[in-house]
């Protein structure tokens, strides 16, 4: 039964982030933010989602078309706002998730991160308000 | 139930080592510290482990057993035994000094990273402050002021385990006494030290600090205090 430890040895490691000095106390605040983004972002998500859903079951009953879609969302500006939101609050709940995911997983820190994170974010405003522009204008 | 003989398998070595086997007579109202003292009396007297007060009051004895972490003096062996058979490591998230002690200077430390320290506000010249009972933030602070860094919770939580940083649930529950605490006049920089991904913000909420602390306190609900006061704080530009 030789083997390995049964516990991980805790760290030596450093702190991640140095709490004194005015640089770092902004790079706390803009962590804390994030993470306020991401809750707010998922609270709106929660009942987009509802929506969403809701207004597919209830449209698609008895079988639906392209055409009767758009039949409906073009030029409607409830539902040009109602997928715009929805597409931000994707926009800013996804990349702020990743990046969480890539610093937990894989150890991935730093702005090459922050820099992919933020280009995922405009990629998916970009499409998903294209996409909402194209059904509800 | 004294004829019966309890398989009892004890970790020697550091980090690296392996599990030994004694056997122990089995005892009425038996604790699992009750056993490895027997097994350090009897067996193996080099079996080194810590204890202190046997009563549940310094925090000192915990390990783990069947794996999981639990104060030993308050642990019945029939509460923790698994068919006559007990396995007993040190706690897990720590560095093994030797056997079934544990380094606990990491552990510590982070108390003092979250700023875990009270900072008075009044000197010895003033009158004693007047706390109301009823006051929310007392009421915050009593939820959570029992704490007596034994480290089960510690030892329990997956965050620390795979975040070394992290500060972890007793640390961050000290943080939020403090952050309750009306006298203390440093709220602002112990905001900004528990918060980010080595603080609170680090926490999934997975609450196995909360299913293990022996002293029932619920260190996840300290945690998600201190995300709402850091928003706010955040929020107000006051971190």
């Amino acid at each position: 039964m030789k083997g390995v430890g049964p516990t991980t040895p805790a760290a030596s490691q450093p702190p991640l982030l140095e709490k004194e000095g005015r640089s770092s106390r902004g790079a706390v605040r803009a962590e804390v933010l994030l993470w306020l983004a991401q809750r707010a972002s998922a609270a709106v998500l929660g009942i987009a989602v509802l929506i969403h859903l809701a207004t597919m079951s209830y449209a698609v009953r008895g079988g639906i078309s392209a055409a009767e879609i758009l039949a409906r969302t073009r030029g409607s500006l409830g539902w040009l706002l109602f997928y715009g939101v929805f597409v931000l609050a994707v926009a800013v709940h996804v990349p702020i998730g990743l990046r969480t995911i890539a610093q937990e997983w894989a150890g991935w820190r730093g702005a090459g991160l922050d820099v992919i994170v933020v280009a995922i974010a405009f990629a998916l405003l970009a499409l998903g308000w294209r996409a909402v522009w194209a059904v509800c204008a | 139930m004294s004829a019966s003989l309890l398989q009892v398998r004890v970790w020697r070595g550091g980090a690296t080592g392996a599990f030994r086997s004694y056997e122990v007579p089995r005892r009425e109202s038996q604790t699992v510290l009750d056993v490895v003292t027997y097994i350090q009396r009897r067996l193996e007297p080099g079996l080194a482990y810590r204890f202190a007060c046997r009563v549940g009051m310094c925090g000192s004895c915990a390990m783990t057993v069947n794996g999981v972490a639990r104060w030993t003096c308050r642990t019945h062996v029939a509460k923790a035994v698994v068919h006559d058979t007990l396995e007993i490591a040190p706690l897990a998230n720590l560095p093994v000094i030797r056997d079934l002690v544990t380094d606990m200077r990491e552990f510590f430390d982070k108390w003092a990273r979250a700023k875990g320290r009270f900072v008075p506000t009044a000197t010895r010249r003033d009158d004693f402050a007047v706390v109301c009972p009823d006051r929310p933030e007392r009421r915050a602070a009593d939820a959570a002021i029992e704490c007596i860094g034994c480290g089960v919770c510690y030892a329990s939580c997956d965050v620390v385990r795979w975040n070394p940083a992290y500060l972890g649930p007793a640390a961050l529950n000290r943080a939020w006494t403090l952050v309750n605490d009306v006298r203390d006049g440093d709220h602002r920089t112990r905001l900004a030290a528990v918060a980010g991904d080595a603080g609170c913000h680090a926490c999934h909420t997975q609450m196995g600090c909360t299913e293990r602390c022996p002293k029932e306190i619920a260190p996840t609900a300290s945690i998600a205090g201190l995300k709402r006061a850091t928003a706010r704080a955040a929020v107000k530009g006051e971190l």
